[in-house]
């Protein structure tokens, strides 16, 4: 698998992060080394192999339909870079 | 008496002897931290005040019956990724840098009904992504063994502090060997729990499937001590299970008599550092002596794991991470103003390069096009590991291996190469693959006077079994209390 730099912006723009062309000449190797040697997995014979999620079956968690958790506004906004009238403050998203 | 040189119980002990008070002792280590952690930096966040204050609480409630159990009174150090009411939580991380959680971890919560004192959050590599402590956005933990050397990680701030002498004990996570790398190369013990053992409720999302909760500490049965306050079923956490009960008594028995031990040859095969390799042998000679049997056998789905690891472990953190946004919580940058550029902006400004690394990494894996000849390859992978493994715990009680290939590495060794960084996780990632529990505990020095490890691996909830034989181990040799600072 070849990493370019199409495909490095292309990743950048996915995961909605910017890199210097520093940077991004540098992530470019680092990313081609690293993505060479996970397609050593390729020698794995994984035919017929069922994907695994969980190491042990676990069943469907469920709780009754019931809110325990307290009302804590103040503790949460407190944390939000801006706030204004007990709300997130937001970019004007639509037009 | 010197509280700094003492192990979590045998403080704990004192304490309800009335050889010691709380304060005295949450004291010492506060006046320790304050003269000796400009030295290592293991602390990003020291809560002096607050340690002082509940040291009182915790000793009225010794003194009432409120708290009964070993621990009581103990101090105690949090990884900086653990979710502590009211004191700052920010994974060594620029973006979560201000961010005051309002509610505690399950763990924090449990350490608090034992009577434990918090004395600080400690740092690790930013997000748990790493294995030496440098990507952390707070600067470097030194190693007490040697100042030029990394303390491991991503837990280092965890192990450097046991190792010197700023905690009795610490709590850790462990996603692909975060407990028990930073152990080894600092020459103390560290338990990785089963997966869902203990509850994750709390602890900041690096790769949700491996991520575990564990203690770290000067022995093995600090570690059972701490362990036997934190794991258990908690509804809060879908994936925590209903565990067996858990047996301190049986788990410090130190008995591995007529017990089957296996060695995966491909754990002492190429790559590994000869002194390592020699250090595992002859811990697997003392294991015999001690009345166990010792076999190798081929494991060679090993080579597999640190591509399967990674691309796993990458795909959940881009997901995981997704949630800065620079408007909930968190850095936003004073640049941004549109919806794009606040996201944009604030993850740029606020991520170090190894999460951009892993975000990038995740997003390629987890990409149409991508996703089936690396994430879902990776999945399969994972199950032929997790078959590997389980076959091999049905002819042994547990297996024996390094933690990782060397002692130690210089700081600023592995920075410049990722992939080098991640090659060194090689014995320690099948485990989280494989959802197992793994003791890591020392087993001797290099000519360096740098500390070997070696890990336990059991089979599923069999914490005790493993704990049970590092006591053993720690019953007939003096590595665990070697001390970096003599």
């Amino acid at each position: 698998m070849q990493i370019d730099r199409d495909l490095v912006l292309y990743l950048e723009k996915l995961g909605r992060i910017t890199l210097s062309e520093e940077e991004r000449a540098e992530s470019m190797k680092d990313l081609q080394d690293i993505v060479s040697y996970m397609d050593t997995l390729n020698e794995l014979d994984t035919e017929g192999v069922e994907p695994a999620s969980h190491s042990f079956p676990i069943p469907n968690v469920m709780r009754a339909d019931v809110v325990t958790n307290e009302a804590n506004v103040d503790a949460i906004l407190s944390n939000a870079p801006e706030q204004r009238d007990g709300c997130f403050v937001v970019p004007k998203t639509v037009e | 008496m010197n509280f700094l040189k003492m192990g979590a119980l045998e403080i704990g002990r004192a304490i309800r002897e009335k050889q010691a008070s709380v304060r005295e002792v949450t004291e010492c280590f506060l006046d320790a931290i304050e003269k000796e952690d400009s030295i290592y930096h293991c602390y990003n966040t020291v809560c002096r005040e607050e340690a002082l204050q509940r040291a009182d609480e915790v000793q009225k409630g010794i003194d009432e019956g409120k708290y009964t159990g070993p621990l009581a009174g103990v101090p105690v150090g949090i990884k900086d990724n653990i979710c502590t009411k009211g004191v700052k939580t920010t994974c060594s991380s620029k973006i979560l840098e201000n961010f005051v959680p309002p509610y505690n971890a399950t763990v924090v919560e449990r350490l608090l009904d034992a009577g434990l004192v918090f004395l600080g959050k400690l740092n690790m590599d930013e997000f748990a992504m790493g294995s030496t402590t440098e990507t952390s956005a707070t600067g470097v933990t030194h190693n007490p063994w040697n100042l030029d050397c990394v303390p491991g990680g991503s837990s280092g701030g965890a192990a450097a502090a046991v190792a010197a002498e700023l905690a009795p004990i610490t709590l850790g996570s462990d996603t692909g060997g975060s407990i028990r790398q930073p152990a080894s190369f600092c020459g103390i013990s560290g338990l990785k729990p089963t997966y869902g053992a203990v509850s994750r409720y709390g602890l900041i999302a690096y790769a949700s499937s491996l991520d575990q909760i564990g203690p770290m500490a000067k022995s093995a049965e600090d570690c059972a001590a701490l362990f036997s306050v934190i794991e258990g079923k908690d509804e809060k956490d879908g994936t925590s299970m209903p565990n067996p009960p858990f047996d301190f008594a049986e788990a410090t028995k130190g008995d591995v008599k007529g017990k089957k031990i296996g060695i995966p040859e491909e754990y002492i095969g190429e790559g590994i550092a000869p002194e390592v390799k020699d250090g595992i042998l002859k811990a697997a000679e003392q294991f015999k002596a001690l009345g166990a049997e010792v076999e190798f056998f081929p494991m060679p789905s090993v080579k597999y794991a640190i591509p399967a690891y990674y691309i796993i472990a990458c795909a959940e953190a881009c997901s995981n991470l997704s949630r800065y946004d620079g408007i909930k919580y968190g850095y936003k940058s004073p640049e941004a103003h549109d919806l794009m550029s606040v996201y944009v902006k604030s993850r740029s400004e606020g991520f170090g390069m190894e999460v951009k690394r892993r975000i990038m990494l995740g997003n390629f894996v987890l990409s149409s096009g991508y996703y089936d000849a690396y994430y879902n390859k990776a999945l399969k992978a994972k199950k032929i590991i997790q078959d590997a493994c389980f076959k091999a715990l049905e002819t042994y009680d547990f297996l024996l291996g390094p933690v990782a290939p060397t002692t130690a590495l210089k700081i600023g060794e592995s920075l410049s190469d990722p992939l080098k960084m991640y090659l060194g996780d090689i014995y320690t990632v099948m485990i989280n693959l494989a959802g197992l529990p793994s003791m890591a505990i020392p087993c001797g020095f290099d000519a360096q006077n740098m500390p070997i490890g070696m890990q336990l691996i059991g089979k599923p909830y069999k914490e005790a079994e493993i704990l049970s034989a590092a006591c053993a181990y720690q019953n007939v040799t003096d590595f665990h209390k070697k001390s970096p600072k003599n």
